[in-house]
């Protein structure tokens, strides 16, 4: 190495607006008007996409009013359809913290809430047909209980017990639901983005009429798979929807270090070519507009788009994460786009449709119901209180067809 | 200390020492690591010389290798082992052979540690052992401790070596030695005679194998965990048995084991790692290369299953000391 001069450029390291012991401070984002954005045509390409990539699609204002082009949009959705998805939240939630409370009993290994942003994953889950495929992350589990899933499977899977669809080979959330448009999730971050590609490939070289959906984390948008996603679908154009979940926490690492001097997610998509919108995640009516617009574009032909989904994790990274060590305690109060669920109910209310008994009450609802099916998969066994697993299930399924050296294993085993 | 802290100690002496040592890796730098070994070295030392990185770990590795190439000491961490395979063109194609390609005109004296092994319930993306897909790369240097006195010496050792270092830490010796008896109180390294570090300077050499036990019987060749699951089947077994305590597995400290296998004349080889392929084939052949005839019995391995590293079943893929008794019978019976 050479002498250390004095001066010379020196590297940049992102910081997050606060860390502990500092006031939350949002004051840098710049949070555009509801109802700001008009609706693009369904061809838009990367170019024209740019102010949608740059600004930020919002549907539902400070008094809950559903505003402007994406409102229209939307169109008259009822009442019941909203409330719906408004139970779907409560119902994620609720799994949330009773899975949360049931690893902190030691009845599992780990688990990771979605808290914050169940907008995303229940409004888009909507817009979906039977036969169209999500390529999850850990944290999309509100697609999965939006799609109907049985409540049993989607928790006997946190157990790892007999309701476990998986057999317990699986860390805990690492779902797998094909029946339900849940593509096996992986533990290695950024895999899943351009399988979603090849899939939807597939897709368009059979014509079969379905679409994919690509899903993935701020933080891995870093991996190098999901720069394949972006080139590939940018190659073949295949009906496919890459969706940006930035919750602004990657662990305990900042979004801009993911970001770098880009200016938005959806902007270095655009780099890529291929058409991006950037959207409020926590607003359930622009997520359902979005989310329906996307779909059509895809279906139809016109090729790839990326979503960034702008919200904020508001938990903890997983049970094994203490988030006070490197962000304010108070930030997830502070995030300037509100709580998804809160920000539905105002709307509903201020529509007439709904008041704060009735979300009291369908809240105590959803719990019990949730409570009822989880007192019944714990009674099938928990980390606690095991109900022995075979253990010739390990050597199960590595292959279709068991190999000589794996049923020597077997009898090695003694099962 | 701790293995976290010894390893956290390591590097803190390194980086007073050295100042071409950077630190950096995913949620390394202010938080200070998942595992929190590099806690409070970017607040003593810098952002400059302790930093997070974007969640990429073939860049991890990329810039390691561009550091290294220019004189700088990188000391980069993977975040689990589990993640290292978007690092592995880096690392096998790049780093292991950039002296020799160059013909010396460039060298990557590099470190890369990583939380390898099983035992915390973390399934098959939090569990893996892939020593082998290391030691099979000619050009780098594969290391694992067992305990926190060999994890500083070892990983200052590693960091001062001209040539790339895989450094695997054990994750489940971080806070205490573990037998393999996932049911008993946990303990940690305070009780533990090498538990006790020095806060200074020293360093292990590479390729130096530990006797952690003598014996007559049997030798059993362990590194990492199952060095304590070892002594545990030694102990359940009452079996006279010398468990050599590899610590680097590339470049083997062969002579040691030779002696100990010449006095033996019977060999055990325990591993985590799936069976197929695993670094105990290469063990088994180097033995029977070298002892053949002062073998009295077949050299049996007691090893992970062929299959991912499963979470329910977690303590029957693991080979614990049932396993590793069942696999001293047979080499004693033989
Ligand atoms: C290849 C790889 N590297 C590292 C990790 C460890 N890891 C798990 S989650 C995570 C953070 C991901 O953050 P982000 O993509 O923003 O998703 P979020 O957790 O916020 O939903 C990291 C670093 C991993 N699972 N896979
Ligand atoms: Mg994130």
């Amino acid at each position: 190495m050479s002498e250390k001069q004095q001066d010379g450029p020196r590297l940049t390291f992102p910081h997050p607006p606060a860390r502990p012991g500092e006031r939350a401070d949002f004051s840098s984002l710049d949070i555009p008007e509801a109802g700001a954005l008009d609706v693009p045509p369904p061809e838009i390409d990367s170019i024209a996409s740019r102010p949608y990539a740059n600004g930020m699609i919002r549907v539902l204002n400070d008094a809950g009013e559903a505003v402007g082009p994406w409102a229209d949009y939307v169109g008259q959705v009822s009442d019941e359809a909203l409330l719906d998805g408004m139970r779907d939240m409560m119902r994620t939630r609720a799994i949330d913290t009773r899975m949360l409370n049931a690893q902190r009993q030691g009845k599992t290994s780990f688990y990771l809430q979605c808290t914050g942003e169940e907008a995303i994953g229940v409004g888009f889950q909507r817009q979906l047909q039977a036969g169209d495929m999500n390529f999850p992350t850990y944290r999309q589990q509100s697609l999965l209980v939006a799609a109907g899933y049985p409540l049993e499977a989607l928790m006997g899977q946190i157990y790892s017990n007999d309701f476990d669809p998986l057999q317990g080979r699986q860390l805990p959330i690492m779902h797998s639901a094909r029946d339900y448009g849940y593509f096996s999730v992986s533990g290695n971050l950024g895999t899943q983005y351009v399988q979603a590609v090849g899939w939807a490939m597939a897709n368009a070289l059979t014509r079969n009429g379905q679409i994919a959906a690509g899903w993935i984390g701020d933080g891995a948008t870093a991996s190098n798979d999901y720069h394949s996603g972006l080139l590939t679908a940018s190659t073949y154009r295949p009906p496919v929807i890459l969706n940006i979940v930035n919750n602004q926490w990657a662990i305990s690492t900042y979004t801009g270090e993911a970001l770098g001097g880009a200016r938005t997610y959806a902007s270095r998509a655009r780099g890529y070519g291929i058409p991006a919108l950037r959207v409020d995640g926590n607003d359930y009516l622009a997520v359902l507009g979005v989310a329906k617009w996307a779909v059509a574009r895809v279906r139809a032909g016109h090729g790839p788009v990326a979503i960034e989904w702008f919200t904020y994790r508001v938990a903890a990274h997983s049970t094994s994460d203490d988030p006070s060590a490197y962000r304010p305690k108070d930030e997830a109060r502070s995030w300037p786009l509100g709580d998804p669920i809160e920000r539905l109910k105002t709307h509903l209310i201020a529509r007439g449709a709904w008041s704060e008994e009735r979300h009291a009450q369908t809240e105590a609802q959803i719990t019990d119901e949730v409570r009822t099916v989880q007192k019944e998969v714990e009674s099938h066994g928990t980390l606690v209180d095991p109900q022995p697993m075979s253990s010739a299930s390990i050597l199960k399924g590595v292959y279709a067809e068991m190999p000589p050296h794996l049923i020597r294993q077997r009898q090695d085993m003694g099962v | 200390m701790t293995m976290i802290e010894a390893l956290r100690s390591a590097m803190d002496v390194m980086l007073a020492r050295d100042e071409r040592v950077v630190i950096f890796g995913e949620d390394v730098g202010y938080f200070g690591g998942v595992f929190r070994c590099t806690q409070g070295l970017q607040k003593k030392y810098g952002e400059e010389r302790v930093f997070d990185t974007p969640i990429n770990e073939s860049a991890i590795a990329g810039m390691a290798i561009g550091m290294a190439a220019q004189g700088m000491r990188p000391c980069a961490e993977i975040q689990f082992a589990d993640y290292m395979y978007p690092a592995y063109d880096q690392i096998t194609q790049e780093a292991a052979r950039i002296r020799h390609r160059s013909n010396g005109d460039f060298t990557c004296p590099l470190t890369i540690r990583m939380p390898t092994g099983g035992g915390i319930y973390g399934g098959q993306t939090h569990s893996q052992s892939p020593e082998a897909l290391f030691t099979h790369v000619a050009g780098l240097k594969v290391v694992q401790p067992s305990t926190p006195y060999d994890a500083k010496g070892l990983l200052i050792a590693s960091i001062e070596d001209p040539d790339p270092v895989i450094f695997l830490e054990p994750k489940r010796l971080y806070n205490g030695p573990f037998d393999g008896d996932h049911t008993a109180t946990s303990q940690g390294w305070a009780q533990h005679p090498a538990g006790d570090v020095p806060e200074e300077y020293y360093r292990i050499d590479l390729g130096k194998a530990s006797v952690r036990r003598e014996g007559a019987a049997l030798t059993i060749l362990a590194y990492g965990t199952m060095v304590f699951v070892a002594e545990r089947a030694v102990r359940d077994t009452g079996v006279d048995a010398e468990i050599i305590d590899l610590r680097t597995l590339l470049p083997l400290d062969l002579e040691t084991i030779r002696a100990s296998v010449e006095k033996t004349g019977r060999c055990l080889v325990l591993h985590e790692a799936t069976r197929t392929s695993g670094f105990g084939g290469e063990l088994i052949a180097e033995v029977q290369e070298a002892c053949f005839w002062h073998l009295e019995a077949p050299i049996v391995r007691v090893t992970g299953w062929d299959a991912p590293y499963p979470h329910a079943q977690e303590w029957d893929y693991f080979p614990g000391p049932k396993r590793a008794a069942r696999g001293i019978a047979r080499v004693m019976e033989a």
